[in-house]
């Protein structure tokens, strides 16, 4: 019984579907707005369940070079982490006894692996455009890591925990100053963790033309894009989560929407960064701009 | 028809292929994704890398360098996959006919499943050229 509990939790409520049908209504989203900005009409609703199925009819190509092994492994370990992190973050929200002493550092730690994967998919692939992908993609985590998990001690230190239960019912980090420095600096990441403009450097299109992915087709493809649409929900339900924890369901798809348009309206309104400049950028400003927000964050402002 | 095929035809991903044009075709084809077209509508979008592709759209007359390259992609391309000739050069040989470095026209190196005419066609020419081959290809199937 037990087991049948877990299981549904992880493949249908806060789980697998759910979180795939939300990260697609997010990507279309993103398309449409991104097609409104341009003066476009923009994509159907159903186009990203289109993509998904067509790309997983498509026949699956692996290159002679490539380590077989890792090479079919990396999309499938980042998707299956992005589903255990949105279960525990679902039912932390809607049930803050689920919660596990030091969960939030569990969850910051999962959070990279996707990224972590798309490194060892590229290098695995063997091809050269791939591992500079790879490589690019291995210090835009070093830029912005500690800046993320700096911000996010904000709300553990106006909490004075770090289970993701007690913060969810205790504060409200974004009253304060030192909260909305944080919140505004963990979006930035957030921006760079899903590697959209300005921190698409690792998939430029123009320069290395698809990053790490150049070498996958078919199903691993549809795997890896599904994870990036899974993603576009997951982290910013993981921000609200933290700084403006909520159980009402409109204000809560209020503030994943407005969060979802300020992510696609930086997007959009952004020249790419190279990726020297993005680690001047969040070591000099994001980290500074986050150490500021901990120090007032101590002093109780 | 099958989901998998109607979802095949509602997002077809391009890969664009200039087998040594004179950049006209190009153009026009850059124009097609510009907001006065916008063929995002059809959920057409332009890819970079040839594993993604499910099209293949050829500009220009291959010689004896890019016809060796042309097959190389075709062949590197996941099925299904298709390949569309835009332009008088890429169906038919045009000017370039008796050229001494001309190899012969792209059907004759990979199969062509549609031919959109013109020096270079015109953007509403493309975009008919597509809509006429993914309802030819679902009336088929």
């Amino acid at each position: 019984m037990e087991t049948m509990k877990i299981l549904l939790y992880l493949l249908i409520f806060p789980g697998f579907l759910f979180t795939a049908v939300c990260g697609m209504l997010a990507s279309f989203i993103d398309r449409k707005l991104t097609a409104r900005v341009q003066w476009r009409r923009g994509p159907p609703l159903l186009q990203p369940l289109y993509d998904f199925i067509k790309l997983l009819g498509k026949e699956t190509i692996v290159p002679k070079s490539a380590n077989k092994l890792t090479f079919f492994l990396a999309p499938i370990i980042g998707f299956a982490v992005v589903i255990l992190v949105s279960t525990i973050l679902g039912l932390t929200l809607i049930n803050s006894e689920t919660s596990f002493a030091g969960d939030l550092i569990v969850v910051i730690y999962l959070l990279t692996i996707p990224s972590l994967c798309i490194i060892i998919g590229g290098f695995s692939s063997g091809n050269p455009i791939a591992s500079l992908g790879a490589s690019r993609e291995m210090r835009l985590i070093l830029g912005y890591e500690l800046p993320f998990v700096l911000s996010i001690l904000v709300p553990v230190i106006k909490s004075g925990s770090i289970k993701l239960g007690e913060i969810v019912t205790s504060t409200y980090a974004i009253s304060s100053i030192s909260g909305i420095i944080a919140l505004v600096v963990s979006i930035i990441c957030m921006q760079a963790k899903l590697g959209l403009i300005p921190f698409d450097a690792p998939e430029a299109e123009q320069e290395i033309i698809a990053g790490s992915f150049i070498e996958y087709s078919g199903t691993p493809l549809a795997i890896f894009k599904l994870t990036k649409w899974m993603l576009l929900f997951v982290l910013p339900v993981f921000l609200i989560t933290v700084f403006m924890p909520t159980k009402n369901v409109i204000s809560f798809i209020i503030k994943y929407l407005i969060l979802l348009v300020v992510v696609i309206l930086i997007k959009n309104t952004n020249p790419r960064l190279r990726v020297d400049q993005i680690i001047k950028f969040s070591w000099i400003y994001l980290t500074v701009l986050s150490f500021i927000a901990v120090i007032y964050a101590l002093k109780g402002l | 028809m099958s989901i998998k095929f109607k979802s095949l035809l509602k997002s077809p991903w391009v890969f664009h292929l200039a087998c040594s044009p004179c950049n006209n075709c190009d153009i026009e084809i850059l124009d097609v994704l510009t907001p006065r077209y916008d063929v995002e509508r059809f959920g057409i979008q332009l890819v970079g890398s040839i594993r993604h592709a499910d099209v293949l759209l050829v500009t220009g007359v291959p010689n004896k360098k890019t016809a060796v390259r042309l097959k190389q992609l075709y062949d590197q391309m996941p099925k299904p996959g298709i390949v569309i000739a835009v332009g008088t050069c890429a169906c038919g040989l045009g000017i370039f006919k008796n050229g001494y470095n001309t190899v012969g026209p792209i059907d004759s190196i990979v199969p062509v499943s549609a031919y959109v005419p013109g020096c270079p066609p015109k953007p509403e020419a493309i975009i008919m050229g597509v809509v006429k081959l993914i309802k030819a290809l679902s009336e088929k199937k």
